[in-house]
């Protein structure tokens, strides 16, 4: 073990286990449980609503996946990763002010709150809270994997022992800190993202002998690494294009994502926070996936993409440096994990228990579910990571997709069409996750687009067509119900 | 009544026009993606033009192509966004 390596690693994790501890105060003195576990009482200012956005959106496939992917396919890859700069101002632009007036007034606490009062739909709540179950599970044990896996290639401990490492220290300060527990812990992890970047980045220039001599080592290799279409010349532009959707605007039907936007404490915070996760979004993708390229001309034959990263940080980097490097993947697998937790737990208990199950629960039956329901989730991935499936970055995006489909045009619609009903709603979500997982089956990246492209389209028209069709008779049965109430 | 209905419909359309010009953006940001990455990158990888080291079309997409974006987001926040309070009553200007 390199213990130069793992000191400053256990340093992240002492702090971030303090946040934890501190958070729990409030949860612990609160005299609105669900409005503070959940969504940490609406208090977040604009940097914190900066880094929690950008951390939960930044995963093991942002540090450990993408970079691997730019590794072997050159700078095409680095290319199709910036078209996640607009979820840096995009979604709070669009989302931004009017969900925010809009959930204080339905006084929503999660996502599936704004769609129940937006709809008056049961089978929306219930489609909602179960896509958000199915599809965050596997992308959160995608994360764990990652996590694991990272761990065990630094430190030589088996890959369950990792994961139990892992796990543990997440679970801990989720279940008693909350919502504003992995929103303080997103900020200092999306600091340690950024500032992770920087270094490595300076670092592997440095050590490829400057930005001219790593190219030209790369075009002597094979010139298509320094193309936009991939060393093989396999990247289309209307496949690099379609990531626009699934990594860029469609970033708003991301449930843990449009959740923030409501989390917030004033219109002053929203625009810092959109000028700070621009920057911070732009500057990550773009110097971790060039990062991933460069490494190439100073590491070459590394054959498993996720190896890159770490491989690359404690070749260019003094061991204590390294360490604090490799804290970043850590800060950004386990900021995505936290904020999917409390994402499902907040779907399980506030949006199925509390809806049908128990809906005069105590405070106490409140808490203790909420507790309970946490824990057990997380206990509940651990099994489902310890035999992971392979592809870390494709389980990830699957799930990207899939949610994107369900939620988008119920989340835009529901905010700024006024004609848009709970049957639109309905058929867009069916639409949307049939179509997704029928396609990923069957014909997945349908036209040389990502497979996410024809699903989105196909609930857009359902949710437009079903809309104006049903209009007509929604408006007379609301009026029905006005005059007999 | 109608007040608040007022007040709702003057940060409605704040709300609105913002969203706007996110969409304006994207769109924007799109252009010079594409537009730098396809058009000067889609030659022969021997003769490409170097900037910075970089390939002349990685350079203007992807580095220049975010500094752009980066300032026009705060360009826009700074000069065309509104504050406006989202609750009713309570906590207008409350700033910690």
């Amino acid at each position: 073990m390199n213990w130069q390596v793992i000191i400053p690693l256990l340093l992240f994790l002492v702090v971030i286990f303090s946040i934890g501890f501190w958070a729990s105060r409030y949860v612990r003195s609160t005299d609105s449980f669900l409005q503070e576990y959940f969504l940490g009482d609406r208090q977040m200012g604009g940097f914190v609503l900066a880094m929690t956005m950008i951390a939960t959106y930044g995963s093991a496939s942002s540090f450990i996946g993408g970079p691997g992917v730019a590794y072997t396919k050159g700078l095409g890859w680095v290319l199709l990763s910036m078209a996640q700069l607009p979820a840096g101002y995009f979604v709070l632009m669009v989302l931004g002010k009017k969900f925010s007036i809009i959930a204080r007034k339905y006084k929503a606490i999660t996502l599936i709150d704004f769609l129940k009062e937006r709809y008056k739909s049961n089978a929306v709540v219930i489609i909602a809270a179960v896509s958000i179950i199915v599809f965050l599970f596997s992308s959160m044990a995608a994360q764990w994997v990652g996590g694991a896996r990272l761990i065990e290639s630094l430190t030589g401990l088996s890959y369950t022992t990792a994961l139990f490492l892992f796990a543990v220290s997440v679970l801990f300060y989720v279940i008693i800190g909350g919502f504003r527990a992995v929103a303080l812990t997103e900020t200092v992890q999306g600091v340690v993202m950024l500032l992770g970047t920087i270094i490595l980045l300076v670092a592997t220039i440095k050590a490829g002998g400057g930005i001219s001599n790593i190219i030209q080592e790369l075009v002597a290799e094979n010139p298509n690494l320094v193309s936009p279409y991939g060393a093989e010349r396999d990247l289309t532009p209307i496949y690099v294009s379609s990531f626009w959707i699934l990594v860029g605007v469609g970033v708003i039907g991301l449930p843990q994502i449009a959740v923030r936007a409501m989390s917030y404490k004033n219109s002053r915070g929203m625009h810092q926070a959109i000028i700070i996760g621009t920057f911070v979004i732009g500057t990550i993708m773009l110097g971790m996936h060039v990062i991933g390229v460069f490494a190439r001309a100073i590491l070459p034959g590394i054959e498993i993409g996720d190896k890159v990263m770490p491989t690359l940080t404690l070749e260019v980097l003094p061991p204590f440096l390294a360490g604090l490097v490799l804290a970043a993947p850590m800060a950004a697998i386990m900021s995505t994990v936290n904020s999917l937790l409390i994402l499902i737990s907040s779907a399980i208990v506030k949006d199925l228990y509390l809806n049908y199950l128990k809906p005069n629960a105590s405070e106490i039956q409140v808490k203790r579910a909420s507790f309970w329901v946490t824990t057990l989730i997380g206990i509940s991935v651990i099994l489902f990571a310890l035999s992971p499936p392979d592809l870390l970055i494709w389980l990830n995006l699957f799930s990207f997709g899939g949610l994107e489909s369900v939620f988008l045009w119920p989340i835009v619609f529901g905010l700024y069409w006024s004609k848009g009903n709970k049957y639109g709603a309905i058929s867009s979500m069916g639409v949307g996750m049939g179509s997704y997982i029928l396609f990923d089956r069957l014909y997945p990246n349908a036209l040389g687009m990502h497979t996410v492209v024809l699903p989105v389209l196909l609930s857009l028209i359902a949710y437009v067509i079903i809309s104006k069709m049903t209009h007509k008779y929604v408006l007379s049965s609301n009026l029905h119900l006005e005059t007999n109430g | 009544m109608k007040d608040k209905e007022k007040l709702k419909d003057k940060r409605f359309k704040i709300a609105h026009r913002e969203a706007k010009i996110g969409v304006v953006l994207v769109v924007i940001n799109f252009m010079l993606w594409f537009g730098f990455a396809y058009g000067l990158g889609s030659g022969d990888p021997a003769s490409y033009n170097y900037v910075f080291g970089l390939p002349e079309w990685f350079f203007y997409s992807c580095v220049l192509g975010f500094i752009v974006m980066f300032f026009l987001v705060v360009y826009s926040v700074k000069f065309l966004f509104k504050e406006v309070p989202f609750e009713e009553e309570e906590e207008r200007g409350n700033q910690v």
